[in-house]
């Protein structure tokens, strides 16, 4: 049995297993139609041209995991940011694990997507904003229709949150091959403010198909700064949806740093819904082997005086392919639009390869629109001057590779997260950069 | 220390060095002048090894020792080093960790152990002030946005910090104000030793004002034409090449 009709047909037994209101009952079931329909995206799909699922449906994947598993804190402490105080929402093969978490209903909700989906308090919050932004492509759909669990984060008017919440997602691969729909909704309201860090970590080498759909809404004069970070084994792929609603003066970030998993596609959406809204989108990918990463961004300026910027940094090594697709679209209402797009990349190795395709869609006349692509090698004078003071030249390209993604970090704003970023940049170059972290 | 043989150089099939011809021992200042394009800059980087040039003909011996084979860095660990005309900005890493690095780099060659943070720390804070540069220079990234002098100057203190036994200045003194090439030379001149030897290539005799040669030579066309004292460079400066290239004919 394919996939597909595989999760058709348990989308019936998974009906009577859960108990939802029948508002998100129906959009379930529209969900699952779509899905039935369009299937899973082919490489004759423009947007998945150069990235295939092919290897990844092949597996016959554990939908819903029989028991409850869990693991010990001192094996996955590593994967939190732990120097630092922090709310946990932690996930264990797709379900809510309270030993490692640590949540919040205190002045804002650091909780449950299970208990927002189910619980009257919550009801109001749900119907205004679960799934009112995210799209009805096939695999959103698909995550639509099995949505259940995942982090749910309610941050009332004028509110700061004091640290930042970690999400985890951890699958234990005690499943041969596993499959996880998290589903998350953010909503931050008026003037508040929120930093998340999100992160799908495989303990083993067994498959595990990750389809995510994360739902964020930032209303008047909000600020959101979200970090993925995605560093899984060469068994996890991971498809992430992430749909973002700004309304006036909001401040959204996303930062994704992509150094390994076996393939991982981010579909990043921003709608810009109201004015003065700026948007954020920075990444870098470092990988090798046969690992591929694909960036497929969209960003939607509806209202005028808006700005986005854009900045995708890629280092690929070995046999190794990324992708970036990064749609701007400016419509008629949009004037004094500012959109940035750079997206610059180096290939290590020969057989490395890179798809880059900038894609500009401008219906006003008075905006400021600029994109830029490169491809390269590292630049050979600047390879000579740090030889000249006695670097190796292992040492030598790992620093350039360094400095040509560093600028993408200046702007993430949680000291402890950026210096394990660069210790990650470094331990993935491969070298020990000998700096003070 | 450094002992050049008839050395021809170029990019694919054409010659920029023609037969140089060069002997450079401890203790000694040597001044490299010559209009532009004579090859000045292509013969230190041929020296430091950049792989661009193929070598022809002809040998470079440092301490004896051919080095014509041996990639920039291991000639960096024998005791070369290179000023840049122009510096190459690096963002992201600090002037500090730079040299850290390459003061470790040239350690681990040596089969040393990484240098002592607080050694470390002591002598940046020496060389700095050598330089007079101040505390949040050296947390800048390097060369990025830095002014000409300031590379300079940065070059200068890596010099200073790496300690280097034949030091090419490949003209330092462009892009310096007055009062910054007093500085620099001051600091060249601190260095000097009988132990190390220094390259000064310029254009101008305005830094061997400062930095007083024993040799002054003129290349042009690839070639060394003229070798005298520092008067020979007061005499350029005055009456400019073409007497030079004239003489070259005449011979």
């Amino acid at each position: 049995m394919s996939l597909k009709d595989k999760l058709v047909s348990s989308y019936l037994a998974f009906e009577d297993y859960i108990d939802a209101d029948s508002h998100i009952h129906e959009i379930r079931n529209k969900a699952i139609k779509t899905f039935e329909n369009s299937g899973f995206p082919t490489k004759k799909e423009e947007a998945w041209k150069y990235t295939s699922l092919n290897s990844i449906i092949k597996e016959d994947y554990c939908i819903f995991p029989k028991k409850e598993n869990t693991v010990e804190f001192k094996e996955v402490k590593k994967y939190f940011l732990h120097e630092i105080d922090t709310y946990k929402i932690v996930f264990i093969d797709g379900v809510y694990n309270s030993f490692l978490s640590e949540t919040t209903h205190d002045k804002v909700d650091v909780c449950l997507m299970s208990s927002a989906l189910s619980k009257p308090k919550y009801k109001a919050v749900v119907e205004n904003y679960f799934n009112k932004i995210a799209k009805d492509d096939s695999l959103t759909s698909l995550n639509t229709a099995f949505a259940k669990e995942g982090a749910y984060i309610f941050i009332p008017k004028h509110r700061e949150v004091e640290k930042p919440i970690e999400i985890i997602n951890f699958a234990t691969g005690n499943e041969a091959a596993l499959l996880l729909q998290p589903r998350n909704l953010i909503v931050v309201e008026e003037n508040a403010h929120v930093q998340i860090i999100e992160r799908h970590q495989s303990l083993t080498g067994n498959a595990v198909f990750t389809n995510s759909v994360t739902e964020i809404f930032a209303e008047k004069n909000s600020s959101v700064d979200f970090y993925k970070v995605q560093n899984d084994n060469n068994g996890a792929s991971l498809i992430d949806n992430t749909f973002i609603s700004q309304k006036d003066g909001s401040n959204v970030s996303v930062h994704t740093f992509s150094f390994g998993g076996k393939l991982i596609r981010n579909n990043l959406n921003f709608y810009q819904k109201g004015e003065h809204v700026n948007s954020t989108l920075k990444g870098i990918t470092i990988i090798e082997d046969k690992q591929h990463v694909d960036h497929n961004t969209l960003v939607n300026h509806i209202e005028p005086n808006c700005e986005s910027h854009q900045d995708y940094k890629g280092i690929f090594a070995g046999n190794s392919t990324g992708v970036f697709n990064g749609r701007i679209i400016v419509e008629k209402e949009a004037q004094k639009t500012d959109a940035f797009q750079q997206n610059n990349n180096i290939l290590i190795d020969d057989k490395a390869t890179i798809n880059s395709k900038p894609q500009l869609e401008i219906f006003a006349d008075d905006v400021k629109c600029s994109h830029g692509c490169t491809i390269g090698q590292l630049d050979e004078e600047a390879m000579f001057y740090l030889q000249t003071r006695g670097i190796r030249k292992k040492e030598a390209q790992a620093l350039l590779m360094y400095a040509f993604a560093s600028n993408v970090l200046e702007s993430v704003k949680i000291p402890e997260l950026k210096a394990r970023i660069t210790k990650l940049i470094a331990k993935k170059i491969g070298v020990n950069l000998g700096f003070n972290l | 220390m450094l002992q050049i043989k008839n050395l021809h150089a170029g990019v694919e099939e054409t010659d920029i060095l023609k037969g140089i011809n060069l002997e450079v021992k401890a203790g000694e200042v040597h001044a490299i002048m010559g209009p532009n394009g004579s090859g000045k800059s292509t013969l230190a980087s041929v020296i430091a090894g950049k792989e661009e040039f193929d070598v022809t003909q002809g040998n470079i011996y440092f301490e004896s020792e051919d080095i014509a084979e041996l990639a920039p860095e291991e000639r960096a660990h024998k005791g070369i080093f290179l000023s840049f005309q122009y510096p190459v900005e690096i963002p992201g890493v600090s002037v500090t960790n730079f040299i850290k690095t390459a003061i470790n780099e040239n350690r681990k060659a040596k089969g040393l152990e990484d240098m002592p943070a607080n050694e470390m720390l002591k002598m940046i804070r020496e060389k700095a002030e050598m330089f007079e540069m101040d505390r949040k220079f050296l947390s800048r990234s390097l060369n990025e946005g830095f002014s000409g002098g300031e590379k300079k100057r940065n070059e200068i203190f890596q010099l200073a910090m790496l300690d280097p036994k034949l030091a090419i200045l490949d003209e330092t003194d462009s892009g310096l104000d007055i009062d910054a090439l007093r500085v620099v030379a001051n600091g060249v001149n601190k260095l000097k030793s009988n132990k190390n030897a220094i390259v000064v290539i310029t254009h101008y005799q305005r830094l061997l004002d400062h930095i007083v040669p024993d040799f002054v030579h003129v290349l042009m066309d690839g070639k060394i034409v003229k070798t005298g004292t520092k008067e020979l460079a007061y005499e350029l400066e005055e009456r400019g090449y073409d007497w030079i290239k004239e003489e070259a004919k005449a011979v």
